[in-house]
Formats: structure tokens, sequence, C-alpha cells
């Protein structure tokens, strides 16, 4: 019976110990295979804005400066929205919270190749017709000094706005859902002492549900995050792939993800190398985030005396 | 720093009710306008890929294999069933060991240091874009074995799961009381026998929810297929040796690389057909949870 125990703890370890294997097998291997990029042009890369496969010399700031353009963007749009949507959910009553938090699920789960076609075939016209040009010529931002390089030179539909308002559709439910669950977890006892000495419900939220929730809140928002970085299919079709550093909010340009999906299939040498090294960048990207997360939620949970 | 103090306190600025009121009653109707806006998007969404998608859907579409443009009597059913057996195995693969992992941050390693690194870097894998996983399964399979295959990609869709499922196998084993176990272990039975005929038998609508979750988050992933499965006008006859036709590339190439009206039908109805795939996991899933709850 022991021996049985052992070995069953040994299974159960080797296969936990496969999840230990595959994230320093994933850096190891994007580092190999980046090495040659990182060799020819050093740590340059980084901050190179050229991208020519004829002259064999490229440099990741096109696709880094488009990746943090767009994720900044989706989250500028995402969280205030995430945010009351949650409150809506949590104060509104049950026949209406049940219906509205199944809606909210299921956008999470559709996938993003179709939030990227209805973005393609449907927000894009649409920018291109009516959002675009009401911005640009009827708000008069496009003559205001500064007007240029707020939203670029042209447009037509595609462009950093655009993946920015797709990727702030998707990463919406994934935010609302979680900070849901955050602000259901604030005991009643508090919101409704709150609300019996005469706090309106916004003062509530703010100084009672907020401060118990923030922990859930911010862990909302990393999810977000790391979401709307390493997003493809939906960027991809609605940034306009052109590897130039963002010019505004209409011009089109690439993500670090976008940059992959077009370019690889056809690589070698030099280029298949230099992907590599951005897919690299992409990763360390994502894991800061995550050790971020994690230390942060490891901070505030040892300040609070939780046993974590 | 400022100090505060009562008589702080009594100074306290005094907000006039109205104010108050006012800026209340704007925020909720900030925060209606944001579920319109979320909700209105989804149907938005759902609507467009409903009435485009429709009007392709016919039998051939469902029957036939796909063919290059102008070739009559076109359909997705290569794709669908690529993405059947491509899904299918990513689960097969993925799952049992995924399980077990999950057994020993559960059971064996909640407490002590490995548990804790295990459990951060099935956090970091959680975090990884599919693409990145995409590039490291061609690299893992294509490149050593010289061709794109429908099993590269269900590695790589398994890989999706893996922390995935790993995790919520632990929360729904961590809410299994430990009374349970005690009791179990206290009646003689070996700790294997606990946990898989006991922990295991509590837990197992949240596994299964878990485990069809991870399914339906997998079954329209794109990116990492574009570099492993790829796609092809054939049946997929070859999984092992031979790029095999799925659906999300086949969306992904009908309307973004393709200027044919007929091939962005097809691509809606393909949409579609994915999209109620994915419904109807999800209906099955809140079914089996609220079964549990009752």
């Amino acid at each position: 019976m022991q021996q049985q125990d052992r070995i069953f703890k040994w299974v159960c370890l080797g296969c936990a110990l496969l999840i230990g294997v595959l994230v320093p097998g994933i850096f190891l291997q994007l580092g190999l295979d980046s090495a040659e990029a990182w060799q020819k042009f050093g740590i340059g890369f980084l901050w190179s804005a050229e991208w020519d496969p004829a002259q064999e010399v490229y440099g990741a700031w096109a696709s880094v400066a488009g990746t943090l353009y767009t994720t900044a963007l989706a989250l500028l749009l995402a969280v205030p929205l995430s945010f009351v949507a949650a409150l809506f959910v949590v104060e509104s009553p049950g026949w209406l919270a049940r219906p509205l938090s199944y809606c909210v699920d299921l956008l999470a789960a559709i996938p993003s190749v179709i939030y990227g076609m209805w973005g393609l075939f449907v927000l894009v016209p649409l920018m291109q017709e009516y959002v675009q040009p009401f911005l640009g010529e009827t708000l008069g931002l496009m003559s205001l000094p500064g007007g240029e390089w707020l939203l670029g030179e042209h447009y037509n539909g595609f462009g950093f706005l655009t993946a920015g308002i797709i990727l702030a559709l998707m990463i919406l439910p994934y935010m609302s859902a979680i900070m849901r669950d955050v602000f259901r977890m604030t005991p009643p006892m508090l919101r409704e002492s709150a609300y019996g000495l005469g706090c309106t419900r916004w003062e509530t939220t703010r100084d009672v549900v907020l401060r118990y929730g923030i922990r859930g809140l911010l862990g909302g928002i990393f999810i977000g995050l790391g979401r709307a970085l390493g997003e493809t299919m939906a960027v991809l079709f609605v940034i306009g792939n052109l590897i130039e550093s963002p010019e505004g909010l209409f011009s089109g340009g690439t993500t670090i993800a976008a940059t992959l999906a077009c370019n690889f299939a056809e690589s070698d040498g030099l280029q298949r190398s230099s992907l590599f090294a951005l897919g690299l960048v992409l990763m360390l990207l994502c894991f800061g985030i995550q050790v971020a997360a994690q230390y942060y939620l490891h901070l505030t949970g040892a300040r609070r005396g939780e046993a974590r | 720093m400022k100090k505060i103090t009562l008589t702080g306190l009594e100074q306290a600025p005094r907000r006039s009710t109205v104010f108050r009121r006012l800026w209340d009653v704007l925020l909720s109707a900030f925060s209606v306008f944001a579920i319109v806006l979320s909700v209105g998007g989804m149907g938005w969404i759902l609507y467009t890929v409903l009435r485009h998608g429709a009007e392709s859907i016919n039998w051939e579409f469902l029957t036939s294999s796909s063919k290059p443009y102008g070739e009559p009597g076109a359909g997705i059913a290569n794709a669908l069933l690529g993405s059947l057996l491509m899904t299918l195995s990513a689960t097969l693969i993925a799952v049992p060991p995924a399980l077990a992992g999950g057994i020993y941050l559960a059971e064996f390693g909640r407490e002590n240091r490995l548990g804790n690194v295990l459990r951060f870097c099935a956090n970091v894998m959680m975090g990884v874009p599919s693409i990145i996983v995409g590039l490291f399964v061609y690299v893992l399979l294509v490149v050593t074995t010289g061709h794109f295959s429908g099993f590269a990609g269900a590695v790589a869709l398994a890989i999706i799961m893996f922390p995935v499922v790993m995790r919520t196998t632990e929360d729904v084993l961590t809410m299994v009381p430990v009374t349970l176990r005690e009791s179990a272990l206290a009646l003689g039975m070996t700790r294997t026998r606990t946990t898989l005929g006991i922990v295991f038998r509590a837990a197992r609508s949240g596994l299964v929810t878990g485990v069809l979750l991870a399914l339906a988050r997998v079954s329209g992933e794109t990116a990492p297929l574009l570099f492993t499965a790829m796609f092809a006008d054939t049946w997929p006859g070859g999984f092992f040796s031979r790029p095999t036709a799925n659906m999300p590339v086949l969306i992904s190439e009908y309307t973004m690389n393709s200027p044919f009206e007929s091939m962005h039908a097809m691509g809606w109805g393909a949409a579609l057909i994915i999209c109620l795939l994915i419904l109807f996991i999800n209906i099955i899933t809140r079914t089996i949870f609220h079964e549990k709850q009752h």
C-alpha cells in the first residue's frame, strides 16, 4: 500500500514537472533560435526601427512600440468600462444580473479570429466612413497643433485605433467577469453599513467595495493586459500590417504577434532569427507582467497579514 | 504626511447632497452605458456572424471538402473534421497529465517550495501568448520531422490546455473539504484511493467543467495552428505527416487573405459553425455546473 502511494505521488510530481520544463524550455528555444540576430544587431535590436529584408537589417522597435500602443489604447478604453459594467451587474437585481453575467461569460468565449473578422468587415468600413472623418474633420482634431502627431496623416479605416477598439471589446468581458467576482466578495454587512451611514452608491463603491477588492481589481487588469499584449488574430485583421513605428491613432502599423503571424512562414536565415528574437521580447514582456502581478499580490497579501 | 485628527474630521469638506446625488446618477448612467456597450457589442458580433453565416450553410457546405477558388461544390467538412481530430487529440494528450499535475499541486504541493514554483510556472504558461506556443511547437515538431502536421497542431493546442486544466483541477480539489479526506484515510484507504475514489468523485462536476472550458477555449485558437497544422484542401488523411485542414485557419485564410466574395461567405459560414459549437459546449458546462449547485 505504501508502495502504491509512493508511485502515485511520483507520477503526479512527474506530470506537474512538465509545466516546470515547459517554461524554461520555451525561453531556451527562443533564445537559441534568436542567437544569430542578437549577435548581429546586439541589444540595439530593441530600439532600431528599421525592418528591411532586402538589406538584411532588422529592428524590433516598430513591432514593440505597436504592441505597447495597442495595449495601452485597449486598456484605456476597457478598464473604466469593465469597472462600471461589473459594478452594474453586482448592484442589479438577480433576474437581470444572471443573464447579464451569462452574456459576459459567453462574450469571453468567442474566438479571437471572429473578433478579427468582424473588425475587418464591420468595424473597418465604419471607422473609415464615419468615425475617423468625424474625429479628424468635424471635431477638427486634425487641424489642431499636434493633431497630426495624435492621429497620423491619413486614414483608411485600419490602424491602431481600430485595433485598440477590437482589443478593448475582447478583454472587456474577461476583466469585467473578474471584477464582478471580486465585488461580490465584499461582505454585505460592510456595504450595508455604508449605505446606513447615508453614502450614495458611488461612495460605497469607492470607499468600501474598492478598498476591499483592490487586489482582485488589479488582478483583473493584469489579466486583460496579458491578453492584449499577446493577441494575434484580432489585431492582425485590422492593424494594417506595415512594419513602421506608430505615427498616430489612424496610422497603420504592426504588433509583435502580428509581425510573427505575417512573416514567419516565408522567412529564413537572419529574418527568421530576428522573428524569434521578437518572440523572445514578447515572451519576456508577458513574463514580466506575470512576475509583477504575482509579486504585487504577494506584497499586498503580506501587508494585510494574509497567509499565502 | 497629513495628520488625521478628530478636528480634521470635523473640518471635512461638506459636499451638497444635490452634487452627490447627481454624481451618483451620472455614474449609474455610465454603468448602464457600459453594459449596453458590451452586451450590444456581443449581440452585434453574433448577429453579423448569424446573418452572413446562415446564407452559406447548406448540406453541400457541411459535407464536402474545401476546394481552391473557383471550383464548384466547395465545403468545409475537411476543416471541421480536422479541427475535431486536433482538439480531441489535444484533449487526450493534455488532460491526463494535467489532472495528475493538479493533484500534485492540491494534495502534495500545497505548502512546499516546489509546489509554489510549479504553480508560478503554470500561471506564467497561462499568460504565454498562443503564437509563442506555435513558434515553440514549430521548432519542436515541424523542424525536426520536416513537415507540417495535424499532430503538431494538436500538441500546440495541448500545451495551451495543459496549464488551464492543471490550475482548475487544483482549485476544484482544494475546495473539497479536508474532513472528507481524513475520513477516507481513517477508514484505512490509501492516499491513492482517497484521491481518485473520494476526492475526485466529490469534485467531478468541477473537473468536467474545467476540461470543457479549456476545450472551448482551444477550439477557436488560430495563432498556434498557423505554423503547425497550416491548411490544406484535402481530407485529413496523413494526420502525422501532412498539413491538416482546420476551421480557425480556414476562417482567416478565406477572409483576410482572399479578395473573393464567395470565399468570404464561406468564412462566415465556418465562423457560425465554430460559434455554435462553442456556445453548445458552454451551455453544457453551465448545465453541469448548475446541477451541482442544487
